[in-house]
């Protein structure tokens, strides 16, 4: 009996000296695996195929991280999180990444104790509705039942949007995308409310998509990308460089198709720097010199992965827009690799 | 034989506290509590100093800032400018709300349900049998998401109201509305200032008190549900006395005198004509908009969850109540028969007051579960203490550990009170030992 309080003690001591680590490289390392928190299913942005494989938008950035770190970009281990779960599983080191459409607050980045590691989409949040309401504008909706999913940057977004514009709502706080769905079709809410690349998405999946409109307002900036725990400087710079040398491959034309062909080196130094065939970039970051190389041939360049999950050619239909290159008007736009 | 026959005033030896059999258990109790006092503080201070490691100070200090997210169900006043503290009033409120009524319901179901499962008739026993063994076996949060899903997918949403000939139609005189969103149904009202501040008769209510200014614990008192109350009270205070009156008549002469309609007329008549001073009067639903507007909104994920919590819970109080009744000699009943009392009569005025004895201290605990339970209403999206304090709060500002502490804190401080109000009412029934 006492033995086991002892013991009980202990554990959870050990538990708690557990969640002040550092050096998450060599973890994973050790492991063989990298951890990602993702969303429990979002088509496009992370779900498991029919073959029980996670794929999506977010889903690829783990993807890129585990082939930069361990070569191999199946050795990922996917831990599905609701929007409450997320941050503790971050915090406590339940996740060596959260990879899952979260937007970056300085509550988040400065309280939070995080490390956002860049943007991989440009979000903002917005409503659908059945055609058949006849709304045309999400100031019209006063009075309105409105789904939507709790712990999220959203439901603040929607209790200031109302409030400041004077209507009134019912809020109906769901735990999850699939709850939300399924009370938004069998018309217990009017609206169902969160960022609108999660609107496409899950309107894709309805029986009839062109019964349902997504609302032109979009009533806030949601920039959604990968984070970190605070405290490990080097394990944020190695996810964020990762996530960077996708955009900057998109933005120098390496695809997954060319690779082979240009790590044999070319004219351009920058291009050889990515690969790995100049400089020591691999080797600054505690990594071999075909780190960025392997993480571009896991899923492809930035446009590859937007193209082959979430673009116009799949049922999501997302445009790029803010999210094209910066050359192209939009906003992604990954620092200098030098 | 020396050795045992020590004076008492005897030299007191430090070696005695560990050989001296008067002192030895003492002794040990004493280092078993120092060794538990220095885990626990080694377990904070563990815990306080990993905090602080990870840049985290503990602090409670979260509480004042402003919540910025919406309630759907209100017992008070809230905005999403009202601090988070106000907020988890709010869920604690609502809590409070859905155990008081399925503890209430979980009895009365509980209750009849043990009885009729000794019923002599065979279905209706059998049918009760059924009923106990598939509520007490499957988990209650498949209760309560199932519950969810039959109000959402059968009933009609609040648009199938709409038109000149809609698919659905209110119930009850056209005061009530089945919608997929919850149940409208007709709220109190009483008389009410026109906007100039006069009145629009002399009959009307008598407005609120408004307590504590401004602070996140303040809330609204209505002088007309007081002005009620005090009515019932009295009223049935006089009823008893009227009642006491033809006890004490009955003693004397054996005639009991007819009295009740006296005894339901001082109750109701002051009653009726407070109300009607106030200027009482229901306020139906109707459609506008997107929703029923006015009436009382019972919303879905209450529903659910009080439905699921009080049938669950209910299987088990009718275990309790059938073992209580079990309890009780056979003798009883038959002496009981013998006197020609009628089955009902036996059962009320005989076998279940002797059978309370039995019941009530495992039906403490049935409440504590459904209290605790009630916790799972995230699950239907019911904003409890869980879904503000422990959900929203604690996602939007991070506090994990406080957040959970409070709210371990709060359950455990209402699970106390109930099982201290219910040892009451228990040692109001036991056996009087004379």
């Amino acid at each position: 009996m006492k033995n086991s309080v002892i013991l009980g003690a202990l554990t959870v001591a050990g538990f708690m000296a557990g969640a002040a680590q550092a050096a998450t490289l060599d973890d994973v390392k050790a492991r063989g695996s990298l951890k990602c928190g993702s969303n429990s299913g979002l088509t496009g942005f992370a779900a498991p195929n029919a073959n029980g494989e996670w794929e999506g938008f977010d889903v690829a950035v783990c993807r890129a991280v585990a082939a930069a770190v361990l070569g191999d970009p199946q050795a990922v281990e996917f831990v599905p999180t609701t929007p409450k779960t997320r941050f503790t599983a971050l915090a406590s080191g339940e996740v060596d990444i959260l990879s899952r459409n979260t937007t970056w607050t300085l509550t988040r980045d400065v309280d939070l104790k995080f490390t956002f590691v860049g943007v991989n989409y440009y979000d903002g949040q917005g409503f659908i509705v059945p055609k058949a309401l006849g709304v045309s504008s999400a100031k019209e909706l006063d009075g309105a039942t409105v789904c939507i999913q709790t712990g999220t940057t959203t439901e603040l977004n929607l209790a200031d949007f109302f409030r400041v514009n004077n209507i009134s709502y019912e809020p109906v706080p769901i735990e999850t995308n699939a709850e939300a769905q399924q009370q938004y079709l069998a018309g217990a809410c009017d609206t169902y409310t969160t960022d609108a690349s999660g609107l496409a998405a899950t309107r894709a999946s309805f029986e009839a998509p062109g019964d349902h409109v997504i609302l032109p307002e979009i009533i806030s900036k949601e920039p959604l990308g990968p984070l970190v725990r605070h405290g490990d400087d080097e394990w944020a710079d190695i996810v964020r460089w990762t996530l960077n040398a996708l955009i900057a491959a998109e933005e120098f034309g390496i695809t997954s198709t060319n690779i082979a062909e240009l790590s044999n080196g070319t004219d351009n130094p920058e291009i050889n720097r990515i690969l790995g065939t100049e400089g020591t970039m691999g080797e600054m970051l505690g990594l071999d010199a075909e780190w960025a190389k392997r993480a571009i041939m896991a899923e492809g360049n930035y446009g590859e992965i937007f193209e082959k999950n979430i673009g116009e050619s799949t049922p999501i239909g997302l445009a790029r827009g803010l999210n094209a290159q910066y050359k192209d008007g939009g906003l992604q736009y990954a620092p200098p690799f030098r | 034989m020396a050795t045992m026959t020590d004076p008492e005033g005897g030299t007191f030896r430090p070696s005695m506290l560990l050989y001296d059999s008067r002192y030895r258990s003492a002794t040990i109790q004493i280092v078993a509590l120092i060794g538990f006092l220095l885990l626990i503080g080694w377990l904070v201070n563990n815990t306080v100093q990993n905090l602080a490691d990870l840049g985290k100070s503990v602090g409670f200090g979260f509480l004042g800032e402003r919540a910025g997210y919406d309630i759907n169900q209100r017992l008070l006043e809230y905005s999403s400018n009202d601090s988070h503290l106000r907020a988890s009033l709010l869920g604690l409120l609502n809590t409070l709300l859905v155990a008081v009524a399925g503890c209430a319901l979980a009895t009365i179901v509980g209750v009849v349900v043990g009885v009729l499962r000794l019923s002599s008739n065979w279905l209706v026993a059998r049918i009760m049998t059924v009923y106990v063994e598939m509520f007490r076996n499957v988990p209650v949060l498949l209760w309560i998401v199932l519950s969810m899903a039959i109000l959402i997918e059968t009933l009609p949403p609040p648009s199938a109201y709409r038109g000149d000939e809609p698919a659905a139609n209110m119930i009850v005189g056209e005061s009530i509305a089945l919608t997929n969103r919850g149940i409208y149904v007709p709220e109190p009202l009483f008389g009410r200032m026109d906007e100039d501040g006069g009145f629009v008769s002399w009959r009307h209510g008598l407005g609120d008190v408004s307590l504590f200014g401004d602070a996140s614990l303040r809330f609204d008192v209505s002088l007309d549900l007081i002005a009620i109350l005090a009515t019932l009270v009295a009223g049935l205070l006089v009823s008893g006395l009227i009642r006491k009156r033809a006890d004490r008549i009955q003693n004397a002469t054996g005639l009991r005198p007819r009295t009740w309609y006296w005894r339901w007329g001082v109750v109701l008549i002051p009653l009726v004509l407070l109300l009607w001073v106030l200027g009482f009067y229901l306020g139906k639903p109707a459609l506008q908009g997107f929703n029923f507007q006015g009436g009382t909104h019972l919303r879905n994920s209450f529903i659910a969850l009080w439905l699921a919590l009080s049938f669950y819970t209910a299987a088990f109080i009718a275990e309790i109540v059938r073992g209580g009744i079990l309890a009780i000699s056979h003798g009883q009943t038959e002496a009981a028969a013998a006197l020609g009392l009628r089955q009902r009569r036996i059962m009320s005025l005989v076998v279940l007051p002797q059978a309370l004895r039995v019941i009530i201290p495992p039906l403490i605990s049935q409440y504590l579960n459904l209290t605790k339970n009630s916790s799972l209403a995230i699950a239907v999206g019911y904003m409890d203490l869980t879904g503000t304090l422990m959900g929203i709060t604690l996602n939007q500002s991070g506090r994990e550990l406080e957040t959970v502490l409070l709210t371990m804190l709060i359950y455990l401080l209402i699970s106390l009170s109930i099982s201290g109000a219910m040892n009451i009412y228990n040692n109001s029934v036991k056996l009087k030992e004379r």
